[in-house]
């Protein structure tokens, strides 16, 4: 007799059950039990977001560069798992070959984001004229705490979309997995483990992100929210809670997460806060006289 | 518990070697059990409140400045005034040097000070200089004074310099209530953290605490279960009440609370207040009051919202 087997979630770098105790049961399409996924609690978004934090002077401390080698690293390790993705895509109703496209995009979108980690603080950058004796210039820095709903119908794509940019630029996140969906993550988040990817930077949680929304979106610690879906009595409660601390709110109309559409720089910058800084010049040589 | 108290003797004679071997398993045992109490809502927030209440705000840095310890003073008095009906913390805790500084900010305010003696946090220094640290901090104007022992003479088995050193000490503390660091990290096992206790006790300790901060592992919950059991039994043979305080390693509000559960069901009601149970902490004030805001919000809380510790 087969046995389900238990995913869990990851936390700090860990792979804790959920605090609650409680599980579910996704069903596909076929009317199969995927298997028994943690029913996350708000004592898990809680201890999520203290590793975030816990995680984020580290992590947005690293070298541009080493944030790219991590991911490209996560790319080369979701390449060696594909046979695992594949049985796993496909027991979520995908056929063979669009799981086999939804990986071959989710690797390709990694190497994209991966590149751009040491390069959109060019872009985003800038030199500002100004009429006083000041060098005035503006670059972006990772807003901090970042919490996320991955997209609901895109099981691996959509997480790995969504994940990319927010820790490219030096956030840290917590992010909640596909409700039906979500063998894809959790096994995700063994790729994560593998990638010397710091643990904390990156959390995952399964459940039902309608119990876990308010929550989010009061906490105090987290400092800017992602949301895909459409549906707007949730997007409302996010906007309205999120002014507590004001924190930015991005939702995103996207739903095809496999078009060109779905990967650009401007995702890294959404999760951004542009610093200017005043600093003052002195022409030496030329006034003839120091302060 | 009930054997104990049939065997009063008319005048107690401390037997240091006598000192009861301690179960390590069953006290590690023991102090997990603690943990599994839950305690929601109005409970927790008195508790929570309770533990502010008992927390030696400390500052122990080489670090240190004038303008640090008024500040700790400030925060001591006003922990986080966004948030009605809070008690203040029960001393603040600091070397002799800043003594006069914290003494001065806290005038009035019913908060004690507490200063580290007796050349802490080793110990290692002449008698003399440890009685003139003492001093020099009572005369600045603390009301309580944080020694050290002599772990390597304990090591020695010099049990009687140990003793006659802590009374020495508390007689030159006078009105100041003591409280005697056994430094649990350095001892090794419960059986030498029960005998520290018990020498500490009898030469007249004020209270028995855990640790100065400085040595890995600080306070943990089976060492200090072992030293209320100590102050149980030293109670029940002398009718004398000893104050507890774990220091060091305490950050957070769940675990204060389980601390709690434990002064309640070893020692009783009577020890569940700042006279007779303190915490020395630095960072666990804050996370407490992240935990009270959050009780009355609803919403988690974040660091920078909460003044500097």
């Amino acid at each position: 007799m087969p046995v389900l087997k238990t995913y869990k979630i990851y936390i700090g770098g860990q792979f804790p059950r959920t605090e609650s105790g409680r599980y579910y049961s996704p069903v596909n399409k076929r009317g199969q039990k995927l298997a028994n996924v943690c029913l996350c609690s708000r004592k898990d978004l809680r201890d999520a977001v203290v590793s975030a934090r816990g995680a984020a002077g580290g992590w947005s401390g690293r070298a541009a560069f080493n944030r790219s080698q991590i991911l490209y690293r996560m790319a080369e390790m979701l390449e060696g798992r594909r046979a695992q993705f594949l049985d796993e895509l496909q027991q979520m109703d995908y056929s063979a070959a669009s799981a086999e496209e939804e990986i071959n995009l989710s690797i390709d979108r990694l190497i994209y984001y991966a590149g751009w980690c040491d390069k959109y603080q060019q872009l985003f950058s800038s030199v500002n004229p100004v009429g006083s004796p000041h060098f005035n210039f503006s670059v972006p820095e990772p807003t901090g705490v970042v919490a996320a709903i991955a997209p609901q119908q895109s099981a691996l794509l959509g997480l790995v979309s969504i994940m990319a940019p927010i820790i490219a630029g030096g956030n840290t996140l917590v992010i909640m997995a596909s409700e039906n969906k979500p063998l894809a993550a959790v096994t995700f988040a063994e790729v994560l483990h593998s990638s010397d990817l710091p643990g904390g930077v990156v959390n995952i949680l399964t459940g039902k992100p309608g119990e876990i929304l308010s929550w989010m979106a009061d906490h105090m610690d987290i400092n800017a929210v992602v949301y895909t879906e459409k549906d707007e009595t949730a997007k409302k409660l996010l906007r309205e809670k999120s002014a507590g601390n004001l924190k930015r709110v991005h939702f995103y109309d996207q739903t095809d997460w496999k078009t060109d559409k779905a990967e650009s720089p401007y995702f890294i910058l959404d999760c951004q806060e542009i610093k200017t800084t005043w600093h003052p010049v002195e022409n030496n040589a030329g006034s003839g006289g120091g302060y | 518990m009930a054997k104990a108290i049939n065997n009063i003797r008319p005048v107690y004679q401390p037997g240091f070697a006598a000192s009861p071997p301690i179960d390590q398993t069953g006290v590690e045992e023991r102090a997990s059990r603690f943990t599994k109490r839950s305690i929601k809502k109005e409970s927790k927030t008195n508790g929570l409140k309770l533990v502010l209440n008992m927390i030696d705000l400390t500052t122990l840095e080489g670090k240190d400045t004038v303008g640090k310890v008024k500040q700790l003073c400030y925060k001591a008095m006003h922990p986080h005034d966004a948030l009605e009906g809070l008690p203040t913390v029960a001393a603040v805790c600091v070397y002799p040097s800043m003594v006069k500084v914290a003494a001065k900010a806290l005038e009035g305010s019913g908060i004690r000070v507490a200063s580290v003696a007796t050349a802490f946090p080793s110990g290692q220094a002449p008698r003399d200089v440890k009685l003139r640290d003492t001093r020099m901090a009572v005369n600045d104007g603390a009301d309580e004074i944080d020694m050290v022992i002599s772990r390597g003479k304990f090591h020695e088995g010099e049990y009687n310099y140990v003793f006659d050193e802590i009374a020495a000490i508390k007689e030159a503390c006078g009105d100041a209530r003591l409280k005697v660091i056994l430094e649990t990290g350095e001892l090794g096992t419960f059986d030498k953290v029960r005998r520290a206790s018990d020498i500490a006790m009898h030469a007249g300790a004020d209270f028995i605490k855990t640790s100065t901060g400085k040595i890995q592992p600080a306070a943990t919950m089976p060492v200090t279960l072992v030293m209320l059991e100590a102050i149980r039994d030293f109670y029940y043979n002398t009718g004398k009440m000893v104050g507890m305080k774990p220091a060091g390693g305490i950050s957070k509000s769940k675990l204060a609370l389980h601390y709690l559960v434990m002064v309640k069901e070893v020692l009783g009601d009577a020890w569940l207040n700042n006279e007779w149970f303190r915490f020395g902490a630095s960072s666990l004030a804050n996370d407490v009051l992240m935990q009270l805001v959050k009780e009355k919000t609803g919403a988690y809380q974040s660091a920078p919202y909460f003044s500097v510790d």
